[in-house]
């Protein structure tokens, strides 16, 4: 079984709320001092569904990012979870793109693989939260997708997979090679482990220019958006809120209580 | 640009009639065609429901395309882009609009490469720019912590909105509309996945989409045990258990109690936030709440600039005193 798993980089979104600041000028965000970069966390979900299909039944993953500036322990992530190759689309036009883009780059890099029976992606990233990449590369080469996977099984050409629904979740069939994207519920991702982590740092990527999946800088990146975005903005809180206090935890409690009474909302 | 004309609106159906999120999207739909001075459709998918046609112009439609066939009888992303890229290619519409359920979530994305457009997902704002009359898609980034307006220039110009973002229109029955059925023409072997069960969530009492209360407990719970405690807080106020996504990952809750960006979104009039930092991701599914009430040890959480009244201190302290006095309240 080859499994190719999509990963991004992104500003961590565990960063406190208070620390994010948006340069107006550039129309970007400005990453948390002394905050390092992570892999998008649905993305983790997506290798660890990989390393469980892997752990039943033997493969080969191979993680594949895209970005500039990518940092070497951050990207090598997978690889200290498990996985067995990663492969970076890594250059300034990769830059910049919208999901359009960075599908079309990702879809020519799977393609240039070729050998691949699963593609996993996160169900959205944690900067955009598009949710549409994974799509985007299912429809540009062709296979079936099934987003929104809690669970994955695979056996004789197809894979089972438990898909969230808005009120439960539904059970599908889908012929291989498909495209699955993962959301949370799968459950949490592995620790890297010592050994893990040993291997990563002895294994190189593999650096992927435009040229080497043969697409035209023009198409990709942010030659290749079909999006412009026109404003990127904090809304503005206008909450206030007023903190009920007592004698001891308990009589605030009782305060807070009454409080509501007061203001009608029990 | 000048060939692709009207406002469309993918229209989901639960059970026997629309779902919510369809009102919401006709609704919202119907401001955008008059302000472009446009008509509007929408689009009926599945098996089994023309006779929904009518109650999607009671809610604002001048147009209604319905396939109804038994093949569509489940949500398959083969089956439902196909036709409805029929569709879109026979009316050729400016803006189609779908909501951010876990439909549209796969339906828009992949029906926007198939069509060689774009999409933006999950709006909260949908306006017609005066001058260019595109579509200026906001929607939040960031897990919530921002907020971003795009546009397309390639048409359709695809969005999906999140639920309870837009507002129905009253329905009005003598409103009238033309109904269009278009045949699905589908190829079996063309779809690629099958459906083999669907499993229903199991909800005890008051479905936490619906709740007027909610109770929320966030990764300060600590246990399944400590949710019990909010469990009969919520009983006792006639409302639902909601919670944060660190206690659903951790399996103390069922997953499908999970408010925010990826989980439920909520808007219930009171929403008791327990142990709960408050994450952007978070709160971008409760935010609309009318009163936002917030218990937490940590004076800098965020949810204190979201709350608005709050008390700090231990939950295992101060709940159980809090529902009691509150129980006191109730019967008093």
């Amino acid at each position: 079984m080859n499994i190719i798993v999509c990963i991004k980089q992104v500003i961590d979104p565990e960063a406190p709320p208070a620390s994010f600041k948006i340069d107006t000028a550039s129309n970007s965000v400005v990453p948390p001092p002394g905050m390092p970069p992570v892999i998008s966390p649905f993305d983790e979900n997506a290798v660890e569904a990989a390393l469980r299909i892997k752990d039943a039944q033997g493969g080969k993953i191979t993680a594949i990012s895209l970005g500039i500036n990518l940092q070497r322990d951050v990207v090598k992530k997978p690889l200290s979870m498990g996985a067995d190759e990663l492969i970076l689309l890594e250059d300034e036009a990769f830059v910049g793109g919208d999901s359009w883009s960075t599908a079309y780059a990702l879809a020519m890099a799977i393609k240039k693989i070729g050998d691949y029976d699963l593609i996993l992606c996160g169900r959205q990233a944690a900067d955009w939260d598009a949710g549409q990449v994974g799509s985007g590369i299912a429809e540009i080469l062709g296979l079936p997708s099934v987003t929104l996977a809690k669970k994955i099984d695979s056996a004789n050409g197809k894979a089972r997979v438990e898909r969230v629904t808005d009120d439960g979740y539904e059970v599908i069939d889908v012929s291989l090679p498909a495209l699955i994207t993962v959301s949370n519920e799968i459950g949490q991702p592995r620790y890297p482990t010592i050994k893990g982590i040993m291997a990563a740092k002895s294994k190189q990527p593999i650096i992927w220019k435009p040229t080497d999946i043969g697409v035209d800088p023009s198409q990709v990146g942010a030659a290749g958006r079909r999006t412009e975005m026109l404003k990127l903005f904090q809304p503005v809180r206008e909450g206030k809120c007023e903190i009920v206090e007592g004698e001891s935890p308990e009589e605030a409690a009782v305060n807070l209580a009454l409080k509501l009474r007061e203001a009608k909302i029990l | 640009m000048a060939e692709y004309k009207g406002v469309m609106v993918y229209g989901e159906v639960s059970e026997t009639k629309l779902a919510g999120i369809t009102t919401e999207l006709l609704g919202c739909g119907r401001k955008l065609a008059d302000d472009l001075g446009q008509e509007l459709y929408a689009v009926l998918v599945g098996s089994d429901i023309s006779s929904l046609a009518q109650e999607a112009i009671t809610f604002g439609a001048d147009k209604v395309c319905v396939i109804d066939d038994p093949l569509l009888k489940d949500y398959q992303t083969d089956s439902y882009v196909s036709v409805i890229e029929k569709v879109v290619k026979q009316v050729m519409p400016q803006i189609l609009l779908l909501g951010q359920t876990s439909i549209g979530r796969d339906l828009a994305p992949r029906l926007a490469f198939r069509l060689e457009t774009a999409a933006s997902m999950g709006c909260v704002m949908l306006d017609i720019d005066p001058k260019s009359k595109l579509l200026l898609q906001t929607k939040p980034v960031y897990g919530g912590n921002a907020q971003a307006t795009f546009v397309s220039k390639s048409c359709p110009q695809i969005a999906t909105v999140r639920a309870k973002a837009m507002s129905p229109l009253e329905p009005d029955a003598s409103r009238q509309g033309e109904i269009v059925t278009i045949k699905a023409e589908l190829e079996p072997s063309a779809i690629r996945t099958k459906v083999l069960e669907k499993v229903p969530e199991e909800v005890v009492g008051i479905k936490l989409e619906d709740a007027e209360v909610v109770v929320a407990g966030g990764r300060g719970i600590g246990s399944a045990e400590g949710f019990q405690q909010l469990e009969e807080l919520a009983k006792m106020l006639k409302g639902a258990v909601g919670a944060s996504r660190p206690p659903c990952d951790n399996g103390w809750v069922p997953d499908s109690l999970q408010v925010g960006l990826t989980g439920k979104i909520v808007t219930p009039d009171l929403y008791i936030a327990v142990a709960l930092s408050g994450s952007s991701q978070h709160m971008s599914g409760c935010s609309g709440s009318k009163n936002i009430i917030a218990i937490n040890k940590d004076p800098e959480a965020n949810i204190f600039k979201e709350a608005r009244f709050g008390i700090v201190g231990d939950w295992k302290k101060t709940l159980p005193a809090f529902a009691e006095k509150v129980k006191e309240l109730l019967a008093g």
